[in-house]
């Protein structure tokens, strides 16, 4: 056995003085390339001023021509098939808005950077646009493992956490993480939402479940155990999701009898569940949460994962049947006002995106932020983006109300169940609403949904 | 550089510049030096462990997850000074090292790889298996702060910057004492010629496995940092690759050299940044812009390949070379394994299978 050929150090003085002095040099390059950090001093004059008040450099981030926000996402990695179309999809809406007079004349820049879903790649990217950038708000951070590695050092240094692209309870903590809010229902609401509807309508039947290993799938978990009784459940398995063998798993799931297998999975992880159980000849029915079931990213993942595998099959026809939930619009009801509008600026700024669930959340989370960021006023403090959302945000292109107040950071409070038909989800059934309790009811919402504005930006 | 002064001299010019950097950067700049240093102490001992002693190692970010939950867990529930918790991290993975090392003396080339892997992939499982203890996925959060005597507007990456880099330097002076000792030539015996390093009284096992807790405590140390630095220990950081990265930054800067550990530290930290910056500001877009970094990575790896086959250490020598003449410095090639010596080996081997 050769090991590899090696250098024998036999080192002299003068070349680690040579190392000493070309790592001054090193580092000094690395000084030159990097920005003053001067954070722009922070009076402000008036948070919410009247309407003829200069336009100000009113907080880190906020010349009197743009607002930097920042965001982290996974664009490589276990996570980016499908969430990768996010932040694109949400900076599509701001160019839309920043073409249309911005906010109260500020343009929006967004600068989202890779953490290929790694915790320590977000807390460092999180500290660039935070330390580096001067980002005036972190805005719709991607994930819950990830995004947990950043929540702490976000509200030490006291950057608005707006609107966390994850369905975590943990978003919702006012007292601990007070700059930090969540915009999507949480998982376990989600959860009660989908036991109740499986309770009651696979009475009898043996129930699964299949979940990621960590704060989502447990949430969503949590929720589920609330509504369906123990005896129906057959299984729990769960996955990591940095390691995609799950056979073992869908193996336990067959073996186990279940007639339905609820998963709170990421899209990749739903589709692998898919086609394993295929694999196995084993098809249950599938219930899914809203974030691992956008049929048309689902579809494309079975496809390619099947052709990396050597076969070949329908996509559409595979998520045919599948029950899912939704805390936004169906994207295949044309006729409601707010997909009209996402088209719209979808088919303006972000053509070469497919036109699917993830494009119309990024799209939604940035119409909230742009809402909130109007109600913060002419001239916003940090401060005053936060007491905006704390004050309550209007629904927008929600289905239900957001629970935001000044004790409760939580999002959207109701979803609908919806069925995939020919790629499409299609909505079965009333808006429920419900709490994070375990003894929380669940109500039919009765509140009327919110027409997108004409002009497509939310009014001051 | 044979004498222990002069070496703590060239720490102190180093360390004296960090200072200095850490003051005149941004703090982002100071965060970036903190993640420099992390790297450089872990990459530390495995350049000397695969370089020195001539074994390799794929599963070193294992080390690194066994010191980094090790602070965690002394912040978290007794509250420790850094230092104490520091010292006891080093001392838990020297333990993890002295074990698998046990281990990894008997097995070479791709069999020690093969294991090392293994250790490499299973070890951060545990931290789902034992979700009350480590937290799961979401791991432990860890509180650092800089002391109070520094004033409550001290910048607190600029502590952390200081912090790791004087354990990395520190750990570099250590390390550079035991390079030139005689267990740094005993190694280098046994990496030439484990059996003529046998014939010639070396305990051949026992150098392995203390080359293999070295590298282990440094890596620990280095994990130990990088709970402080990120405040964040979960599972998701110490994955395999981690471990191919400390690797590729240890062959990058050149195997079995400390200078080159800091210059391959160098290149895994600051490149993809500046390769991110660079492609967003060019307007590229987000799929193509974010594949970039992972592009450039294997482009430097290839080119340092190429252009120096001894890592950036190696390259720097060589030119260094070209100024000031071959001299009493030429670097000393090893022989190749004559046939014999193979065969030697080969009937040890089937020795020990049948002990």
């Amino acid at each position: 056995m050769k090991r590899p050929q090696h250098l024998i150090n036999r080192a002299g003085r003068r070349r680690w003085q040579a190392a000493a002095i070309v790592t001054a040099a090193a580092l000094a390059a690395a000084a030159c390339s990097s920005s003053s950090s001067s954070s722009s001093a922070s009076s402000s004059t008036s948070g919410s001023g009247s309407s003829s008040a200069a336009l100000t450099a009113s907080a880190p981030g906020i010349t009197p021509t743009q607002i930097l926000i920042g965001s982290h996402q996974p664009l490589t990695g276990p996570a980016a098939p499908g969430y990768d179309e996010i932040a694109p999809a949400s900076d599509a809406y701001f160019n839309y808005v920043n073409a249309n007079g911005g906010v109260y004349g500020r343009k929006i820049v967004y600068k989202y950077l890779n953490d290929a879903y790694d915790p320590t790649t977000t807390a460092s990217v999180v500290r660039q646009l935070v330390l580096q950038d001067n980002v005036y708000a972190l805005f719709d951070g991607l994930g819950t493992p990830t995004h947990l590695a950043a929540v702490q050092f976000l509200n030490s240094e006291k950057v608005p956490d707006v609107f966390v692209a994850s369905g975590c309870e943990c978003w919702n903590a006012p007292t601990t993480y007070p700059e930090t809010f969540g915009w999507q229902i949480d998982y376990v609401r989600e959860g009660k939402i989908l036991g109740q509807y499986v309770k009651q309508h696979f009475a009898g039947k043996k129930v699964a479940f299949f979940y990621q290993d960590d704060e989502f799938g447990q949430d969503g978990v949590k929720g589920l155990d609330d509504e369906i009784p123990a005896s129906m459940v057959v299984s729990k398995q769960s996955y990591v999701d940095t390691n995609v063998n799950i056979a073992p798993q869908v193996a336990a799931l067959r073996a186990s009898g279940a007639q339905v297998v609820i998963s709170f999975s990421i899209p990749a992880f739903t589709a692998l569940l898919k086609l394993n159980s295929l694999k196995l000849g084993f098809s249950p029915q599938l219930v899914v949460s809203d974030v691992g079931s956008d049929p048309i990213t689902l579809s494309g993942l079975l496809e390619s994962f099947a052709k990396q595998g050597g076969a070949t099959v329908n996509g559409n026809a595979l998520t045919n049947g599948i029950i899912t939930d939704d805390y936004l619009p169906s994207a295949g009801d044309t006729t409601n006002s707010w997909i009209a509008l996402f088209t719209k600026v979808h088919n303006q700024y972000d053509a070469k995106a497919p036109l699917d669930g993830n494009v119309f959340y990024g799209m939604a989370v940035a119409y909230t932020f742009v809402q909130a960021m109007f109600k913060a006023g002419r001239n916003p403090t940090r401060a005053d983006l936060v007491s905006a959302i704390e004050s309550g945000l209007p629904q927008g292109p929600m289905i239900s109300q957001f629970a935001y107040s000044s004790g409760d950071h939580a999002g959207a409070t109701g979803a609908f169940i919806g069925i995939i038909k020919n790629g499409v989800e299609v909505q079965e059934g009333p808006v429920m609403t419900t709490d994070t309790s375990a003894s929380g009811p669940i109500t039919t919402y009765t509140g009327t949904e919110q027409q997108a504005p004409a002009s497509g930006i939310p009014s001051p | 550089m044979q004498s222990l002064p002069r070496r703590l001299g060239v720490a102190v010019v180093v360390a004296v510049i960090v200072v200095f950097l850490s003051i005149k950067l941004d703090s982002f700049r100071d965060y970036q030096i903190a993640e420099i240093a992390v790297e450089v102490t872990a990459v530390a001992g495995l350049t000397l462990l695969t370089g020195l002693s001539g074994q390799i190692s794929l599963g070193h970010g294992a080390f690194m997850a066994i010191g980094a939950y090790t602070t965690a867990l002394l912040l978290l529930h007794l509250s420790w000074p850094f230092i104490a918790v520091l010292l006891l991290a080093a001392a838990v993975t020297a333990v993890a090292g002295a074990i698998v090392g046990a281990a990894a003396a008997r097995l070479r080339g791709p069999y020690l790889a093969g294991a090392t892997l293994m250790l490499g992939v299973a070890l951060p499982s545990v931290a789902y298996a034992y979700q009350g203890i480590f937290g799961g996925d979401q791991g432990l959060n860890v509180a650092f702060t800089a002391p109070g005597f520094l004033g409550a507007t001290f910048p607190l990456t600029r502590w952390q910057a200081w912090v790791s880099a004087l354990v990395a330097l520190i750990t570099l002076v250590l390390l550079a004492n035991l390079y030139y000792s005689r267990i740094g030539r005993t190694w280098r015996a046994v990496r030439d010629d484990d059996v003529a390093a046998a014939l010639d009284g070396v305990n051949v096992a026992a150098a392995r496995i203390l080359a293999f807790v070295v590298s282990a405590t440094c890596a620990g140390l280095g994990g130990a940092l990088l709970a402080i630095v990120t405040g964040l220990v979960a599972p998701g950081a110490f994955t395999l690759t981690l471990s191919i990265s400390l690797l590729t930054a240890a062959v990058i800067g050149g195997l079995g050299s400390l200078p080159g550990a800091l210059w391959g530290s160098l290149v895994i930290v600051l490149v993809p940044t500046y390769v991110t910056d660079l492609a967003t500001s060019h307007g590229l877009s987000s799929s193509v812009g974010s594949n970039i970094p992972v592009a450039a990575y294997g482009a430097v790896l290839i080119l340092v390949m190429l252009v120096f086959p001894q890592g950036i250490q190696g390259g720097l020598q060589r030119i260094l070379t070209l100024f000031t003449g071959p001299g009493p410095k030429t670097p000393t090639w090893r022989h190749p394994p004559t046939p014999s010596a193979e065969q030697a080996r080969a009937g040890q081997h089937e020795k020990e299978g049948t002990s």
